[in-house]
């Protein structure tokens, strides 16, 4: 088996009293569409920002290809190619929804000072309209994103996500609010990248927050379920679903 | 955007070739209009694109004005002056900047309020250096290549054309990739951040490019005008700069053009209702923001978007049924 791809060793996290991530260990394989599964509450966005740097853990590690990352900024894991999306909208709302996707990887490409003056697309146009077709976004590419309708905007949110080739992409719910006849789509589309249709990449990897049971059931390699900031159960989608302890404390019914 | 070029190549004729057949007093006016235009152009970069909001742009301003007016006291040339000015500005507003990396919104505004009241209290108690409450007079104007700028119809064209140069500038700044990292810090900074957007970076930078067009504004302001005291960058004309941007369209890059003539030129057409004219003002301004709380140059966009609305539940269910049928 090769190397993990990320590697988060008992990760802590408490807010005064309150323990919202109490030792949270896991692997993500290069390749793997790992899910994160468990009740409201149960921790799986204070671990997801977390690994991200978005706020800082109490205790344990974070590695990334084998380099420790704990405790980096986004800006940082940004740049060391760690995607992620929100689990609400978080489009710009008044660039257009090409400039969206521009805007999401152009900072990986030179410098500030090289990006003063520079051509608008920071050359980075085919890749947008690669990714733009893909998420078959293109009759809506040259209006403002807070334009479109929610379905349309959570596609934009989730493509420029994938902008910047980043190695592994932390997506919560991507499926939140949006209707059921996209829900498809988005499977389909996250099923793409991973199989690598231009992401660059050899394989996508990602980490999916979702409450679609069947989403994720479909979707993901293996899947974490995390109670009360505790991990219940890793495993297939089957031994999931197989699982007893599992069924009693959120599948449930 | 071919009918906009059209209108700005109308609008630079009219800019080229009505000023020699203008009285002193509009030729003054329309300089004095252009040298907030310059001002406003920093602002907007800082309020309307980087979202920043800042009150203390005066104090930008009366520092190029006053670095410009020292130097020449001194015995030097409006050529150190102008460029000292600019530099400095750059250098104090990064230095504004710092606040806005902790605080935002209506926390900023008070902290960049605070920031003018100190620079204006300096200008008038420091005698030594700023001349107090009397100011410093007999600013001399410079001449350029040997021509002398002295006359108020040269040194309009001189104002103009600065006034281009730096327009032309902030147009190939925000078209780069640095206009979207802007925008993007604006819109969303957790984003932006997340997608490997420097925020502090850029912060720091919309200050710093805004002051120094404020400080650029203030150079040619204190040789226009040819006198300088505390007066002109108080709060109040802060304030003022923030209302042109915000009544003119922030984000908007023509925004300043026209909020700048609402606030430099509107008052002096007002003049006919003599007691009345900052009332009628005032109550302009109050209606425009009920009514336009994105400015003057938002209106084709509202049409646009009434269109728009129309259009948007057709193209809803087109897409949802698009993409429903891919699975």
């Amino acid at each position: 088996m090769s190397a993990p791809l990320l590697k988060v060793t008992d990760l802590k996290k408490s807010y005064g009293a309150v323990v919202a991530v109490a030792g949270v260990s896991f692997e993500v394989m290069p390749g793997e569409i790992f899910g994160v599964i468990g009740p409201n509450g149960s921790g799986k966005t204070t671990m997801f920002n977390s690994v991200l740097g978005q706020i800082r853990p109490n205790a344990g590690k974070v590695e990334l290809k084998g380099q420790d990352i704990t405790g980096l900024s986004p800006l940082q894991l940004s740049h060391r190619g760690v995607g992620r999306t929100f689990q609400t909208l978080q489009v710009f709302g008044k660039m257009s929804v090409r400039d969206n996707l521009l805007v999401a990887a152009q900072e990986h490409h030179g410098n500030m000072g090289s990006r003063m003056f520079a051509p608008s697309d920071s050359g980075l146009g085919a890749k947008a309209d690669a990714l733009i077709a893909q998420f078959r976004i293109g009759h809506v590419a040259h209006k403002k994103a807070g334009e479109l309708s929610y379905g349309q905007q959570k596609l934009v949110d989730i493509a420029m996500a994938f902008m910047s080739d980043p190695d592994l992409v932390l997506l919560d719910e991507p499926c939140a609010g949006v209707n059921p006849s996209l829900v498809g789509g988005i499977s389909t589309l996250l099923k793409e990248l991973n199989r690598d249709h231009g992401i660059g990449k050899e394989r996508g990897s990602f980490i999916v927050i979702e409450h679609n049971m069947d989403f994720v059931m479909d979707l993901c390699h293996r899947i974490m379920v995390m109670v009360e900031g505790t991990v219940l159960a890793i495993g297939t989608p089957a031994e999931i679903r197989g699982n007893k302890q599992v069924l009693d404390a959120y599948l449930g019914n | 955007m071919k009918k906009n070029l059209i209108a700005a190549a109308l609008g630079l004729a009219l800019l080229i070739a009505a000023p020699p057949f203008m009285k002193s007093y509009g030729l003054y006016l329309i300089s004095y209009w252009l040298i907030f235009v310059i001002a406003n152009m920093g602002l907007n970069l800082t309020i309307g694109y980087a979202g920043q909001k800042s009150l203390g742009h005066a104090a930008f301003f009366g520092i190029g004005a006053y670095t410009v007016a020292i130097v020449m006291k001194a015995g030097f040339s409006f050529w150190l002056g102008l460029p000292l000015a600019v530099v400095g500005c750059f250098v104090v507003g990064i230095g504004l900047g710092f606040p806005a990396l902790r605080v935002q919104t209506i926390y900023l505004a008070f902290a960049t309020l605070g920031f003018n009241t100190a620079v204006w209290l300096v200008m008038r108690n420091e005698e030594w250096l700023t001349g107090g409450t009397f100011g410093i007079n007999n600013i001399a104007r410079p001449s350029l290549f040997g021509f002398s700028l002295e006359k108020n119809l040269a040194y309009y064209y001189f104002i103009l054309g600065t006034t281009l140069v730096l327009g032309e500038l902030l147009w190939k700044l925000l078209s780069s990739p640095w206009g979207k990292a802007f925008t993007a810090l604006r819109d969303n900074p957790i984003r932006a951040e997340s997608l490997g957007v420097n925020i502090q970076a850029y912060t720091l930078l919309s200050f710093a490019i805004g002051a120094a067009y404020a400080g650029a504004a203030g150079a040619l302001f204190a040789s226009l005008v040819q006198f300088i005291e505390p007066a002109p960058f108080a709060v109040g004309s802060s304030i003022m700069m923030y209302l042109m941007v915000v009544v003119g369209g922030p984000g908007y890059f023509f925004g300043p053009l026209l909020g700048s003539a609402v606030g430099v030129l509107l008052p002096e057409w007002l003049r006919f209702a003599q007691g009345w004219y900052l009332f009628v003002f005032g109550s302009a301004v109050v209606l425009l923001m009920l009514w336009l709380p994105d400015g003057l140059l938002s209106i084709p966009d509202r049409i646009k978007a009434k269109r728009l609305a129309r259009e948007a539940s057709a193209a809803r269910a087109a897409s949802a049924a698009a993409i429903g049928a891919e699975t």
